[in-house]
């Protein structure tokens, strides 16, 4: 499992290649919006994140070549490789959350009233987010399909995480206490744990061909 | 006909439904007036469809289990028709939804809920569209199946109950109470669950006919494939 997440970490062009990916994703979305007020703030930050979730997660799966993927299969089991896949992308998630949420945060203005309690919400929502499309790309990858497969899918399913997201993080640009937000909170945890059970679960299935 | 009993039942039940649902005497509740008769039609298609993908996501599950084609075919056939029956939910809400609450959509989180359940399971079938591998299909698309099952249903059962709704039950409405299940009124609740037993059934036994179609088309293709190969495959038998 530790070697997987090496293997991964060595591969470091795509990983520049997420960040900038990024960084001109938000650069054009400076050009276009430049200061947008909060409510649109909060609805692009979180589309952004969804589209490089997408990209970056895709990558992981449908890139892997078929006889690396034999590889992998003569080293590791299927839970622990989906473990470590979903680790990784977490990790990568993270980071890439965060590095875009500094670049929106530079570029596009600061609404802003409590950053750190939205970077915690940011985290959260790229665990939640990155692990759903780590599952749905490994099915997207035994269809042997690109990525527009895995948007199909994936976008219906992601919906009502999105929803709650953005709910949630609406508490950071004012002083509201919003009811029920640690329910919230807990909801979308509970959430993430269900789709790593699943994963494991279901996992082994797509694994075996 | 071995077993038609419920199937007679469902007609019998459809029948007394649109009979008794169009005729009888309905309670005033809010502004909904008359077409609260729309609940004996609406709502059911909601249970039809919970019951059908339920269905199809038990099959999905003995597929993995088990990889017999026909656990498959059962799985899409019900999923299918779990489609259709999203469809005509969504268009009688609509109607609904025009006459009282002044618009088709609303925005509503159960609106939005429906669609994502019809996103989902057209999804599914986009996903098993792109593969020709019967095997790999039948797998890969079991465990979307699943996996969609799972994310989709506690959402739909927590979602609505947070958060602001027009429909009954939703936080903060008090909503139109005669829709909201234990204060039902006797004269709706005579009519509603027998509607939903009998929309349930149809459901049912639209999808053993698709499920019946779709077997005796493959069968009819291996014999054609393969004209001396007397023996049909075990898997295809016709359902009991």
């Amino acid at each position: 499992m530790k070697k997987d997440l090496l293997l991964e970490i060595r591969q470091q062009y795509t990983f520049y290649g997420i960040v900038l990916y990024v960084a001109s994703t938000v650069f054009v979305l400076y050009l276009a919006m430049d200061q947008p007020e909060e409510k649109i703030w909060n609805g692009l930050f979180w589309m952004i994140q969804l589209f490089i979730c997408v990209n970056a997660v895709a990558k992981s799966f449908l890139q892997e070549s078929r006889g690396r993927m034999l590889y992998f299969y003569t080293i590791a089991g299927a839970r622990d490789f989906i473990l470590s896949k979903l680790l990784f992308n977490i990790v990568l998630m993270i980071i890439m959350s965060l590095i875009s949420l500094l670049l929106f945060q530079i570029l596009l203005g600061n609404p802003l009233q409590h950053p750190l309690r939205f970077a915690g919400i940011v985290c959260l929502g790229g665990c939640s987010l990155s692990m759903v499309f780590t599952f749905l790309a490994a099915i997207a990858a035994r269809a042997q399909q690109n990525a527009a497969l895995m948007a199909i899918m994936g976008f219906p399913l992601i919906i009502p995480q999105l929803m709650l997201l953005m709910k949630i993080s609406t508490t950071s640009f004012a002083d509201v206490i919003q009811a029920g937000e640690i329910r919230l909170m807990l909801l979308l945890a509970g959430l993430d744990v269900l789709v790593t059970v699943l994963a494991i679960i279901l996992f082994p299935f797509l694994w075996k061909d | 006909m071995r077993r038609a009993w419920w199937k007679i039942l469902s007609i019998l039940l459809l029948v007394y439904t649109v009979i008794a649902g169009f005729t009888t005497g309905v309670p005033e509740i809010g502004n909904l007036y008359q077409s609260i008769r729309n609940f004996f039609f609406h709502v059911p298609m909601w249970f039809g469809q919970l019951v059908l993908v339920t269905v199809s996501l038990v099959y999905s599950i003995k597929y993995l289990r088990n990889p017999v084609a026909r656990y498959d075919v059962f799985a899409t056939e019900f999923a299918r028709t779990g489609i259709v029956f999203g469809c005509l939910g969504l268009i009688t809400g609509s109607i609904w939804a025009n006459y009282t609450w002044g618009a088709p959509w609303n925005n509503d989180p159960k609106q939005i809920g429906a669609a994502i359940a019809l996103l989902i399971y057209l999804a599914y079938f986009v996903l098993r569209n792109s593969m020709t591998d019967l095997d790999k299909r039948g797998r890969v698309s079991a465990v979307y199946n699943i996996f969609a099952y799972c994310i989709y249903i506690p959402m739909i059962m927590i979602l609505p109950r947070l958060v602001e709704s027009l429909h009954p039950g939703g936080k903060g409405v008090e909503g139109n109470p005669g829709l909201s299940g234990s204060d039902l009124d006797p004269r709706l609740r005579i009519i509603f669950w027998p509607a939903v037993l009998g929309w349930t059934l149809l459901g049912v036994w639209i999808s053993t006919l698709k499920v019946r179609t779709v077997m005796l088309e493959e069968r009819q293709l291996e014999m054609a494939d393969s004209k001396p190969a007397a023996k049909p495959k075990q898997e295809y038998s016709a359902v009991k």
